[in-house]
């Protein structure tokens, strides 16, 4: 192993403490907003949880890029780099919608899902560098991942807005009471999570479209057709169909709201079903996972 | 896409169902069925039902992606395979479930769009839309003096909408403006190349063919049907489809590199040194993974490749019966490899030879062989050799790979005492004078699929059309905006409405951005407020 994959795996490690750290610190501000009389409102935890979140990204950048230049490609040829690199967006997406709107009050969903995905891959999906195999030597090999690794970012945002959304639905309807429940006056109604969720929905559905174009282009270059209901692209066509429906749904009287929700968070739950399960058990040509 | 419901769109959500009790003739039937197909919720329900439907073409094995899967349940669990073949589980996405659902949301997708087309074809020609009755429902209103006189803020106001490219019908004292018809012309354009791909699936597939070969170094593939070893026509297939043309495999390279951490070899890269003889002359290729070949209308992919000893078996009287490459599937990363030689004439009552093959074998403290790298450092091959009927000539197809071992006499080999373990040059000789068997020279082959689809082009077109549909009908906003004058003949005031289609957040920024427009006049410098 040589030293620059060490230090990027050092820092990975790094930034998962910091993310740690970062998750506690959202959970506080949550929990502040609970017991605060009044309506509630961000507590002075937030500014110190986003300040720790902006570190742990930092290092994690750190940890992808060194990860890259010591493999001397992208670093998303395997489960792990994956991983790594899908979480890193997904933090960033965050961080960057946060100079467009205040979407802080998801910071303990995002960065909790952040550090729970990075540990899972770092300690069960590591693999040293190792060489590429023809197969994967091709430069759709940047443009294809990295647009999944695009989609997957904001699908998991979105995630994130959506299950705020139907917590918030449950009780403006007067069904989530008590002290516990109060943080999410803070929140924005219901309604509004919902349009903010959909409009970063539609952009993880856009990434999508081209994730699975640029697929079939490359595996017509790799493998003699551009479809060929592979596992993978199977997976990849169920994912697209169910956000297809979400954007209908949500704009369909008597979808709107909780069902296009619920369909938002089952699109979301076949995303990391398709890059765990498929990638583990499910035969197929992109056995590229390296375990 | 988005937006269906949007209200002067033609398709509708409440599907009014028939009263309870009451007779419905069946033009009336008809017409609420039609309906129901092409509402918005059975497009959902439908496209949920498309991802529930594909989930079996992921567990089950695909004849189409993975035929071994199939064929190695039927050996392992015919009783559940047969169950799964009768709900052609085996073939999810060409099944009459699967295909079942697709069609009839595509019948509601066109059902859906052709209305719309219709519609949104009306009104692009038409003028905006007219003001609303009540201004108050309106979500943006603007108050601003008519600072120079009606005519003259009316003339502004009008140019600083055309600056924006809306729309613009100047009535009078009044203006009404639109903008954003890209919206819905993008959102038909997507759904239209959508059912461009399926047409194109359903129209030009019959064209395409494709054909595998397994082709050993210094060997040449001439273009006909009977030089693949596997094809697969489409329905509309002709012989005459193919055009001549000859590929000889000259050399092929792979590289590895050892992966100290996991000590194991690993490839990266496979080049196949080609020529290609067709009308155009003789013209020297390379071929590779991720780089494939067109030659005569159609491309060429490197899909396999292994390890091919030459084989030179003589009978008792001397004869040389058998002199050939013979290919051996690779079984490990480090190519240990199997292959089967059949001989079933001009040697005692039939010979064959079931092999192993060791790239750079090395004996195991057990004594057995294993190969510690995919480099021919030390080749060898081992043979089980048998005497007997190998069922050749019966007439039913027999795999290449395997032998009949049950029903043949095993002359020499594992468990016979007499081990067949040879390196190039080296000859054994049969027991009972039948004959010699020779590892003459080492070759190596590849594995190319040819393929013409003929489905390329159009799909291409239609996905083309399908981004540039979905990224327009998502970058714009149906805007409408009216200004219309009021106040007093001394204090007159022009009075600005708009309205979107759905959320816009923007749409405040919008009106205020144009009404310091017409304010200034858009060609003007706006002063910074």
């Amino acid at each position: 192993m040589s030293s620059l994959e060490n230090i990027s795996l050092i820092a990975t490690y790094s930034a998962m403490a910091v993310y740690t750290i970062s998750f506690i610190l959202f959970a506080v501000d949550l929990a502040g907003r609970a017991e605060s009389m009044g309506k509630p409102v961000p507590t002075r935890w937030l500014r110190s949880a986003m300040a720790t979140l902006v570190l742990g990204w930092t290092i994690h950048a750190f940890a992808d890029i060194t990860r890259g230049i010591s493999a001397h490609r992208v670093p998303w040829a395997n489960m792990y780099e994956f991983g790594l690199t899908a979480t890193l967006v997904l933090v960033g997406v965050f961080l960057g919608l946060n100079l467009w709107r205040d979407v802080r009050y998801v910071g303990a969903f995002v960065s909790g899902f952040a550090l729970l995905a990075l540990g899972i891959v770092t300690v069960n999906f590591y693999v040293s560098v190792s060489p590429l195999p023809p197969a994967l030597q091709s430069y759709w090999l940047v443009i294809h991942v990295c647009v999944a690794v695009l989609g997957t970012g904001f699908f998991a945002t979105g995630a994130a807005l959506s299950s705020a959304q139907l917590f918030q639905h449950a009780r403006e309807e007067g069904k989530l009471g008590g002290r516990s429940w109060r943080f999410l006056s803070a929140f924005p109604a219901s309604d509004a999570l919902e349009a903010l969720a959909y409009r970063i929905l539609v952009i993880g559905f856009v990434f999508w479209t081209f994730t699975v174009m640029a697929g079939a282009i490359w595996a017509e270059r790799a493998w003699g057709r551009y479809w060929g209901w592979d596992t993978k692209e199977v997976w990849s066509f169920i994912i697209w169909v169910l956000f297809a429906g979400y954007i209908h749904a949500r704009a369909t009287r008597g979808w709107r709201g909780r069902p296009a929700a619920v369909l938002s968070l089952v699109g979301f739950t076949a995303v990391v079903f398709n890059f765990t399960i498929v990638n583990l058990f499910f035969k197929g040509l992109h056995v590229y996972s390296g375990l | 896409m988005t937006e269906f419901d949007s209200p002067d769109a033609p398709r509708k959500n409440r599907v009014s169902a028939p009263i309870r009790g009451a007779k419905l003739g069946p033009v009336e039937f008809l017409r609420f069925a039609w309906r129901l197909l092409t509402s918005m919720r059975t497009a959902i329900i439908l496209l949920v039902l498309v991802a529930i439907a594909a989930i079996p073409g992921s567990i089950v094995p695909q004849r189409s992606s993975d035929p071994n899967g199939v064929s190695n349940l039927y050996s392992s669990d015919p009783d559940l395979a047969k169950l799964y073949d009768q709900f052609q589980l085996f073939d999810t996405f060409t099944s009459v479930w699967f295909s079942s659902i697709y069609l009839l949301l595509f019948v509601s997708l066109i059902g859906c769009i052709i209305p719309r087309i219709i519609h949104h074809w009306g009104v692009l020609r038409a003028a905006p839309a007219e003001a609303p009755s009540s201004w108050g429902r309106l979500t943006e209103r603007r108050l601003e003096p008519a600072t120079g006189g009606i005519v003259a803020s009316l003339d502004r106001a009008e140019r600083a909408l055309r600056a924006k490219r809306y729309r613009v019908l100047r009535d009078g004292d009044s203006i009404a403006a639109e903008f954003g018809y890209l919206r819905e012309t993008g959102n038909l354009v997507f759904h239209v190349a959508l059912v461009g791909i399926l047409a194109t699936l359903a129209l030009a597939s019959g064209f395409g063919w494709n054909g595998q070969r397994v082709l050993v170094e210094g060997q040449t593939f001439t273009n006909q049907l009977s030089s693949y070893d596997t094809f697969h026509p489409g329905a509309w297939f002709a012989e005459s489809n193919l055009q001549p043309y000859g590929l000889t495999l000259n050399s092929f390279t792979p590289t590895y590199v050892h992966d100290d951490v996991k000590d194991a070899w690993m490839p990266v890269d496979f080049t196949a040194d080609m020529t290609v003889t067709d009308s155009t002359g003789i013209h020297d290729a390379t071929l590779k993974v991720n780089d494939p070949l067109v030659a005569g209308g159609s491309s060429i992919y490197l899909l396999g490749n292994g390890f091919a000893p030459v084989i030179t078996v003589t009978n008792g009287a001397g004869d040389v019966v058998f002199d050939q490459p013979v290919v051996f599937l690779s079984q490990d990363s480090n190519l240990t490899s199997v292959g089967v030689v059949k001989i079933p004439d001009g040697i005692g009552d039939g010979l064959g030879m079931q092999g192993f093959f060791y790239p750079s074998a090395v004996k195991l403290d057990s004594g057995a062989l294993a190969s510690n790298s995919p480099e021919p450092t030390n080749p060898t091959v081992t043979f089980n050799v048998y005497t007997g009927d190998l069922g050749l000539d019966s007439g039913a197809s027999a795999n290449a790979f395997q032998l009949p071992i049950d029903t043949l006499k095993q002359i020499a080999g594992r468990h016979t005492g007499v081990e067949v373990v040879l390196t190039p040059g080296d000859t054994f000789t049969l027991p009972d004078g039948l004959g010699t068997v020779t590892f003459s020279s080492l070759s190596r082959f590849v594995g190319i699929e040819i393929r013409h689809d003929a489905t390329q082009l159009g799909v291409a077109l239609s996905a083309f059309f399908l981004v540039a549909g979905l990224l327009a009908a998502l970058a714009t906003r149906r805007r409408r905006v009216w200004v219309r004058v009021s106040g007093t003949a001394r204090n007159p005031k022009l009075e600005w409405g708009a309205m979107s289609r759905g959320d816009d957040p923007q749409l405040d920024a919008t009106v205020n951005a144009l009404v310091a427009s017409a304010r200034q006049g858009p060609n003007d410098k706006v002063a910074t407020v």
